[in-house]
């Protein structure tokens, strides 16, 4: 089955989609169009305008101006409630599942059967219609189980399920993949397929480029809000669509030119916390960037944990310079130079809420004190350097944070940590979540920082980012360290040997 | 996926502007409406009155601001006034038991020092053993109640030193020196609150406390600090009470905890924290007092007077939830 989708019939149309936030221009004039039996996927930086596209689509959103037609009508959602009953689902990004309730009552919920007097819920028939749903795209999971028993990865599966038992026309998919594993992504592609022969349209957002290789017939590209062009996957390879994404020529993904030296800068030795990772030793030498592997739960965030004092370890020490260090507290390691970029910006690395400015200095402020008072004028010149050094998209340092893209906001935690004038860096996934422009210059910056005699200790996930942009690469698996790889032997396949 | 800014839909530079004064607005308009209503209202002897009544609470309410803006609660100000009060009393009163009538100053020191040991209790307890603030106060509203009336036998504490009801009654200048107070207190914590960094990392921990620790920030000592400030403005009231009324009064500030969320919350301070300012406060304080002052005026039960209370309470809520819905 290869529809290029150019013959079929147009399911769905918006013209000319305008929308403007606060004081920024986020849809300027997109226009798009899905046919029947196709995959569309829609590609962009963040901030680019997909999500925003997409809720518009939904009814979450109100577009400024332009039009939507569905099978040839005009129409406008004022509500998703709307769009779903005209016949458009969506599978989004965060799932939102009731954890007491069984597969079946989530996958119905709202449109439960009922007995013959309309009183009680008909059980029976509402496992069977979840059944034959999850038959429909060849899951097995039990309808009556309760979903906080599932497994992420069989909760996507279930939301999948859900939106498919709308039987919708068009599906939107929004990062399907991110929470699930390779097996499960075949299972999604296999669903898909089946979808398309279905006659269905789907628009497919991802991050991940390889997939929209392999899952879609055309790609729509957004640039900053704008329509960029469309064209069929089998004509464009994955450099030609980065290119379209971003306005600059990008030499390689990865920035490196950073050399380690042999001076041993920050030493830790059996460094353990019960549960969470068992006794750990590591150096890291001035110059480097230390990469930390392993699978989702190995420990490699609690060690980080444990050596900056956001948790007590249970025993061993940390040396700089070969002096021992006592990290009891977060405080401690800023005083000693060591600044953390933790995993998850939203919960841990930003006050949402606030200001740039004010998360920008929230480390340093302590340092613009002027007897009692704070300097303001000190303060707002590091604010002011700091949004020009990364180069972080705001309308004013007074922006809240939260207005902020997923690229710009971990700019703002970098920003809050060069301030802090740190000479260590420990940074969990920094490029996690956003997009590629963002994660050049997040690499540059570390690139540039290990140059200057300073040390970096990055955890990641994805293997190629490792790779990329490790000295050397220490593999975290089931809680210890369970090896070290140079720069020069590294491999894929050797990571994941050492890790699994 | 939230990538793309999920500001409000514009409504427009003017409504941006009405919208961040709505409370000024509404204040203006209510004075207005009050001054047609009764020509006795714009009289200064009325406004100087309204002052003195809401300088008590205003104060609460100062407190009230820092540990709100913190993602905490304090239902124990009440309690903690009437605590502060009778102590001062009991050191100015010619006729409590045998403790003999000391300096006002030093009488007034020891009452706020005990408000702010209460204060330093909750404060503690919260950030240390991890008791939720909504607990640890309501048990403080009751434990010092209690206390209160078993320092004081339940009775009033009356026969106190002339000076020291100058706290109360004197003026400074033209502003009645309760008034004057206020408005130093109103000052300091302004200063505190945005020109040091303790207050910045108020609004900080109220934000995120996860992110605020990993910057470096001890929460726990910042959590610590708004329950004494609370403590300590609490008993400051006390003081100036028992002085304006003549007695320290073991039952005085009954149900003033609601009073001083009210205003907080009508002047725009977020309930979990890290949202709101002291303007937005001062404003609710004042809002608060010139209705019950208008409505006293026109001789409207204060039955009537509590249900107009809650309304507006819900209704600043109300609006600010509309507000943050269209974020959607």
């Amino acid at each position: 089955m290869t529809a290029t989708g150019t013959d079929q019939e147009i399911i769905l149309r918006m013209v000319n989609v305008d929308k403007r936030f606060h004081g920024v221009h986020a849809l300027k004039g997109v226009s798009i169009e899905l046919r029947r039996g196709e995959v569309h996927a829609i590609c962009g930086e963040n901030g680019a305008g997909k999500s925003t596209l997409m809720k518009i689509l939904m009814g979450v959103y109100a577009a400024d101006s332009g039009d939507m037609q569905l099978n040839g009508h005009p129409v406008r959602f004022q509500s998703p409630r709307q769009a779903l009953d005209a016949g458009i689902a969506i599978i989004e990004q965060e799932l939102t599942p009731i954890p007491d309730m069984t597969v079946a009552e989530n996958i119905f919920l709202g449109r439960e059967p009922m007995t013959a007097g309309g009183l009680f819920v008909n059980y029976r028939s509402l496992n069977r219609m979840a059944q034959d749903v999850l038959a429909r795209i060849k899951v097995r999971i039990e309808p009556t189980r309760k979903m906080k028993t599932l497994s992420v990865a069989e909760v996507q599966l279930v939301e999948i399920a859900k939106a498919l038992s709308y039987d919708s026309d068009v599906l939107i998919m929004d990062e399907p993949t991110s929470a699930i594993g390779e097996r499960e992504t075949d299972v999604l592609f296999d669903i898909i397929r089946t979808l398309k022969t279905q006659g269905k349209g789907i628009f497919y957002i991802s991050h991940r480029l390889k997939e929209i290789f392999r899952v879609a017939d055309v790609v729509t590209i957004l640039r900053d809000g704008e329509y960029i062009a469309t064209k069929p996957t089998s004509g464009l390879d994955q450099d030609a669509l980065v290119n379209l994404m971003i306005s600059r020529k990008l030499e390689g993904q990865y920035v490196k030119e950073n050399t380690p030296t042999d001076v041993p800068f920050l030493t830790v030795r059996n460094l353990r916390r019960r549960g969470k990772h068992e006794a750990v030793s590591l150096v890291l030498h001035r110059g480097e960037i230390l990469g930390i592997y392993g699978l989702v739960g190995a420990g490699r965030s609690e060690f980080l944990e444990s050596l900056f004092g956001v948790a007590r370890p249970d025993g061993g020490e940390v040396l700089l310079e070969g002096k021992p260090v006592a990290h009891r507290t977060p405080y401690d390691s800023i005083r000693n130079g060591v600044a953390f970029v933790t995993e998850d910006r939203k919960n841990s690395g930003l006050a949402l809420i606030l200001s740039v400015k004010d998360n920008t200095t929230l480390t340093s402020i302590r340092k613009y004190h002027r007897g009692p008072f704070v300097n303001r004028r000190r303060e707002m010149r590091d604010v002011l350097r700091a949004i020009d050094f990364f180069g972080i998209k705001t309308p004013s340092e007074r922006q809240l944070v939260r207005n902020l893209s997923g690229g710009n906001q971990q700019k703002v935690v970098l920003g809050r940590w060069l301030l802090a004038q740190p000479s260590i860096l420990l940074m969990d996934e920094p490029t996690r979540g956003i997009d590629v422009g963002a994660k050049r210059e997040i690499y540059k910056f570390m690139s540039d920082f290990a140059n200057e005699g300073n040390g970096v200790i990055m955890v990641s996930s994805e293997l190629p980012e490792v790779i990329g942009m490790s000295d050397r690469i220490l593999v975290f698996k089931d809680g210890r360290l369970n090896g070290e790889v140079s720069r020069a032997e590294a491999s894929e396949e050797l990571l994941m040997q050492i890790a699994t | 996926m939230p990538e793309e800014a999920s500001a409000p839909g514009k409504p427009g530079k003017f409504w941006t502007i009405v919208w961040e004064l709505r409370i000024a607005i509404a204040l203006i308009i209510i004075c207005f409406a009050l001054s047609l209503a009764t020509p006795y209202f714009m009289r200064e002897r009325n406004l100087i009155n309204v002052l003195r009544q809401v300088s008590v609470n205003g104060l609460l309410s100062i407190g009230m601001t820092f540990v709100i803006l913190t993602g905490g609660i304090d239902l124990s100000v009440g309690s903690m006034l009437a605590f502060g009060g009778v102590v001062t009393a009991s050191f100015v009163s010619n006729a409590f038991k045998d403790i003999p009538s000391i300096n006002p100053f030093l009488a007034i020191f020891l009452g706020l020092a005990a408000g702010t040991l209460l204060g330093a209790i909750n404060g503690v307890v919260i950030s240390k053993v991890k008791v939720t603030p909504f607990i640890m106060t309501l048990g403080m509203l009751s434990i010092a109640r209690g206390m209160t009336y078993i320092y004081s036998n339940g009775m009033p504490i009356t026969d106190l030193d002339k000076t020291f009801l100058q706290v109360g009654q004197g003026y400074a200048s033209f502003l009645p020196i309760p008034v004057a107070i206020f408005l130093v207190a109103f000052l300091i914590a302004w200063v505190v609150l945005y020109r040091t960094k303790f207050g910045r990392y108020v609004y900080a921990v109220g934000g995120n406390a996860r992110s605020a620790r990993i910057s470096g920030i001890n929460v726990g000592f910042i959590v610590f600090m708004v329950y004494v400030i609370s403590g300590f403005l609490c008993a400051l009231a006390g003081t100036l009470l028992t002085a304006r009324t003549s007695a320290g009064l073991p039952q005085a500030g009954m149900s003033y905890e609601l009073d001083a969320i009210a205003a907080v919350v009508i002047g725009g301070t977020s309930m979990t924290g890290g949202k709101g300012s002291l303007i937005g406060t001062l404003l609710g304080v004042l809002l608060i007092g010139f209705i019950n002052n208008g409505l006293d005026l026109l001789s409207v039960s204060s039955y009537y007077q509590q249900v107009c209370k809650g309304m507006i309470i819900v209704g600043a809520v109300m609006l600010d939830y509309f507000q943050s819905d269209s974020d959607r």
